[in-house]
């Protein structure tokens, strides 16, 4: 998944989005979780899914892509195989978070929303994983971890 | 002697597994099976003491005794000196009931967490769970509402508004369908206390929006639940299929023939949703900008429907008041600031955690004689009030009451009980710039003060400390966040200069130009 899919391969993704689509148009409010389950099901909200949620929606493109890029958390292109949010925020920048964010792009040679060349991590920015009272905090995919020092976040992207 | 199985507790929240709690349950169910002992291992939810975690409890004639932090390395030796009967260890702590950070709160709100299985229905019950739901089926709409009023229980995601003149205006207004919208994307930095109770009590929410359900006639529920929060999604998730095959929602709540059906509503990962009017939009299926008010959401919410938007804290502090009473709520508290406020000990703090206590303490005695002080060990320099639009709060108002009014009076706020402890080593001109950065990054782009403004800010602050024309730039500074405040619509453009003018005021001496 770290390579951009070709133009046939996004389309191949196509029945899936309007099988998902479908599933919660009867809903109020779809939207959100229509384009949540797309990203979880594929990784990120391939543009051609764009015109066939927006058909089955009744809405316009514009919409859904205005949506689609309100959102920090939605994505428009495929991430590498793990996202790494590092948090931002104040609880954590008192523990050494500024310092943890240096090394960490350092360490992975990219800066915020950008993968890794080796396509292992994506990097992401958090404002606040509520984790706040074992700062800093680091989320990977699902799992947060807390009090994360250079040497523990080396510890843990060598893990697998 | 009876072989009883021993019951050893491992909590399970987001902080205790951050820490290593998932190694721990496992080393000690392989320890245990190796030494042949028998152990029943309850994946509790967090007591709150965040700097004690993994915090593991083994429960000796009835009563709970505590060790931590434990890793997986110190299990083996847990065993070797017979933990399972209470045996002495060097991070033994004694009874749990018996910590001082424990024995000093008044937990009404967080009465169950940690102590409980989080998805344990019955357990939830045995500890005076749907008490309250229990007696709001037996009263009429108004009664229900009028004992949260009297109960003094204000808005507790920062707004500090009344929950029962809010409740009675969605009671009163002309609707056909209503709504109960519960806030749960805890975006403030230093705030955990809305993840914590959904992680380790999702029922007492639950029971919370159905009671206000019942109150104002709404039939639906959404919980709006930050994307960031993957467990306690997970936690709500499951509560929620428990209590609807248990007959606590859906169509006959608890046998009465009234309705109440709730979802949980996965945000994605935009501050601004935590603004009541923009989360709405979030779950009408929209970009998440502001509206005007009014109409308030009370009366034009959710579908253009009257609406309840209240925080996690708020919704489930409601069942132990239907349960207990609005008299015994009350008699917490300082001043118009009734009942508990859930203080959250969050940064540069040694003894880190959730402390639930009467309004009223002051700040000094939450971050020394809970906090202990600074991680580091240095002086306590700032102390940021309130999440990331709140004032830094300087050494010299630390004997400030906790109360709303008190902390108004000073330009501060409570907000949701967040406070976030900076030691002396903290540069004040760097946090003052990442207030507007961060508000720059979050604005929703409606309104110019805040979409612009932001922007602004940060080159501004940048020019002094390039040392460009650094008393005019401060100037412009000043005037910059007056115009931000007066002129936003909403909370974050109007309160992200709070921060910024805390730190002109109090610590002048970062914000100049650096060599």
């Amino acid at each position: 998944m770290n390579k951009q899919l070709s133009k046939n391969g996004q389309d191949s993704c196509i029945p899936l989005v309007r099988e998902i689509a479908e599933r919660h148009a009867s809903r109020q409010g779809p939207l959100l979780p229509i384009l949540h389950s797309v990203q979880d099901e594929l990784g990120y909200i391939p543009n051609v899914a764009v015109p066939v949620i927006a058909e089955v929606l009744n809405l316009s493109r514009a919409e859904i892509h205005g949506v689609i890029t309100f959102y920090h958390f939605f994505r428009d292109a495929p991430p590498g195989k793990q996202t790494l949010y590092l948090c931002r925020a104040e609880a954590c920048q008192a523990m050494g978070a500024r310092k943890l964010e240096e090394y960490a792009k350092e360490k992975l040679g990219v800066d915020f929303h950008e993968t890794t060349s080796d396509g292992r991590f994506s990097l992401e920015p958090v404002y606040c994983l509520g984790n706040c009272a074992c700062s800093p905090a680091v989320m990977i995919d699902d799992f947060v971890y807390g009090r994360v020092t250079p040497e523990r976040f080396d510890s843990l992207i060598d893990e697998d | 002697m009876s072989k009883g199985k021993v019951n050893v507790f491992v909590p399970s929240d987001t902080a205790a597994r951050s820490l290593g709690s998932e190694d721990v349950a496992l080393s000690i169910e392989k320890v245990a099976l190796d030494l042949g002992k028998s152990v029943a291992i309850v994946r509790n939810g967090s007591r709150g003491l965040a700097w004690l975690e993994p915090l593991v409890e083994v429960e000796v004639d009835g009563k709970r005794h505590a060790y931590g932090p434990i890793s997986k390395d110190d299990v083996e030796g847990l065993f070797a000196v017979g933990f399972l009967e209470g045996g002495k260890h060097p991070k033994g702590l004694g009874p749990t009931e018996q910590l001082s950070y424990l024995s000093n709160q008044s937990r009404l709100t967080f009465s169950r967490v940690g102590i409980i299985d989080p998805l344990s229905l019955n357990a939830y019950q045995k500890h005076g769970g749907y008490e309250g739901l229990r007696n709001a089926l037996e009263m009429s709409c108004e009664e229900i509402v009028d004992v949260v009023t009297e109960s003094g229980l204000r808005g507790r995601g920062g707004a500090a508004f009344p929950t029962g003149i809010k409740w009675h205006t969605v009671l009163r207004a002309d609707g056909e369908q209503k709504y109960v919208t519960c806030n749960a994307d805890e975006g403030d930095s230093g705030t955990f206390a809305d993840r914590l109770i959904m992680e380790s009590d999702p029922f007492v929410l639950i029971e919370g929006m159905t009671i206000a359900g019942l109150a104002v006639k709404a039939t639906q529920g959404y919980i709006y639940l930050r994307t960031e929060y993957p467990l306690a999604i997970q936690v709500m998730n499951s509560a929620i299929q428990i209590a609807k095959s248990e007959g606590l929602l859906g169509d006959d709540v608890m046998g009465s023939g009234k309705t109440f059906n709730l979802e949980v509503r996965e945000a994605a990962g935009a501050y601004i949703c935590g603004e009541e009017t923009s989360m709405l939009e979030s779950l009408e299926g929209k970009r998440g900008i502001i509206r005007y008010r009014p109409p308030l959401p009370a009366i034009k919410g959710l579908f253009g429907s009257p609406t309840i938007v209240n925080n996690v804290i708020t919704l489930a502090t409601v069942p132990i008041i239907l349960a207990k009473g609005a008299q015994h709520y009350k008699e917490y508290g300082s001043g118009r600031s009734r009942g508990t406020l859930t203080v959250q000990l969050a940064g540069n703090i040694k003894r880190g955690g959730l402390v639930e206590i009467g309004f009223g303490k002051t700040l000094r005695e939450l971050l020394e004689d809970f906090g202990g002080g600074t991680a580091t060990g240095r002086p306590i320099r700032a102390v940021q009030a309130g999440g990331p639009l709140g004032a830094y709060v300087h050494p010299s108002q630390f004997d400030a009451p906790l109360d709303y009014e008190a902390f108004a009076e000073f330009g501060a706020m409570i907000g949701h009980g967040g406070l976030v402890v900076f030691d002396d080593t903290v540069d004040m001109a760097e946090q003052a710039r990442f207030a507007m950065e961060f508000c720059a990054v979050e604005s929703c782009g409606k309104c110019t003060p805040c979409r612009i403004g932001a922007v602004r800010g940060v080159e501004v602050i940048d020019r002094i400390l390039d040392g460009i024309d650094e008393s005019g730039n401060l100037v412009l500074l000043s005037e910059l966040c007056d115009t931000m405040i007066a002129g936003s619509l909403c909370a974050l453009g109007g309160m992200a200069p709070f921060p910024v003018q805390s730190v002109i005021k109090h610590f002048p001496e970062d914000l100049r130009a650096r060599k």
